[in-house]
């Protein structure tokens, strides 16, 4: 492990200096096992923050209170100690140039992770695809890579909708409460345009936004989902 | 418990099949219904873990890890893509 940052209360960016790494794509993940003294294992995985362009590896953690590794992750582990890794995993949830769009990239909470490596994988081609990301978080401060997603959007062609469910500040311009059909016929590219749809986040989130994508007319084939969650941790 | 999908079991089968999983097509013997490993239904998580058809609710496919060899029993899915498949 090389560097920990902080990106909110509850979430760091790890970035990995890897012997071995065959590159990976956009939207893959990788298995991180955690192994006790007494020899008991954990295993869990977590999406790739960063580009197949950016040099490092960087995986961005959600701490849960009940969990078995992540703790541990943004806790516990330090520059220079060794992780137990397997990847880059998954097939499906990816998407590349060559797929085109518009692509429509819906995050709920720590979802994000997934579609940020899109969106640098994005920035760093030749932007000819349309791209939007709708973006639920709690509150502000929970916003994971708020900076670097305002700046994506101010200087690429990027259009960023952040919604806040909970709290927000008085001041606040943008979106309020969760994502659902009549914020997705606001902000999302018309059914008419075929969009690629991408939604991430816990399955209560994926299962609305991806059932209002369909009742608005999008079809079913061009929407991929990736559900995650302490389920069974 | 709420699901997970295909995506979540995809180390584990990279590990047994030898290759990646997520996109290959299956059949559910219970109800025929032709589904993308990603979009399977995934109760609980590698050690073991129980994977069920999306459109019938019947159980496809059982993953356990015992002594850190990936065992997996699909019996109920017909798998119609060779595993590795890279795009969709």
């Amino acid at each position: 492990m090389a560097t920990l940052r902080d990106e909110t209360p509850l979430t760091k960016t790890i970035r990995l200096e890897l012997d071995d790494w065959s590159g990976h794509r956009a939207g893959q993940h990788v298995d991180i096992r955690l192994t006790a003294e007494d020899g008991y294992q954990a295993e869990r995985s977590y999406s790739i923050a960063s580009a197949p362009e950016d040099t490092q590896l960087a995986l961005t953690v959600e701490r849960l209170d009940d969990g078995e590794v992540s703790p541990y992750l943004t806790d516990e582990l330090r520059p220079g100690d060794d992780l137990e890794l397997r990847g880059p995993i998954g097939g499906y949830f990816v998407w590349e140039e060559p797929y085109g769009g518009p692509l429509l990239l819906v995050g709920g909470g720590s979802g994000v992770v997934p579609l940020r490596a899109m969106l640098r994988h994005w920035a760093a081609g030749p932007r000819d695809v349309p791209v939007r990301l709708i973006y639920s978080a709690r509150s502000l401060e929970e916003v994971i890579y708020r900076e670097e997603l305002t700046r994506l959007a101010e200087e690429t062609g990027l259009e960023f909708h952040l919604t806040l469910t909970r709290q927000w500040p008085d001041d606040w311009a943008g979106h309020r409460g969760r994502i659902d059909r009549a914020l997705l016929d606001q902000v999302a590219f018309p059914p008419a345009q075929r969009p690629l749809v991408y939604v991430c986040g816990p399955t209560a989130f994926v299962e609305t936004a991806a059932q209002a994508l369909v009742a608005s007319g999008h079809e079913a084939g061009r929407i991929r989902n990736e559900r995650f969650g302490p389920t069974g941790t | 418990m709420e699901p997970l999908d295909g995506n979540a079991i995809a180390g584990s089968l990279l590990e047994y099949f030898g290759d990646e999983m997520t996109l290959v097509r299956g059949t559910c013997r219970h109800c025929g219904a032709i589904a993308r490993i990603a979009e399977l239904r995934v109760y609980g998580r590698a050690p073991g873990s129980v994977v069920r058809c999306r459109t019938c609710g019947n159980v496809v496919m059982v993953l356990v890890t015992i002594r850190d060899e990936p065992r997996v029993d699909s019996r109920h899915l017909e798998l119609l893509d060779p595993p590795g498949q890279l795009t969709a």
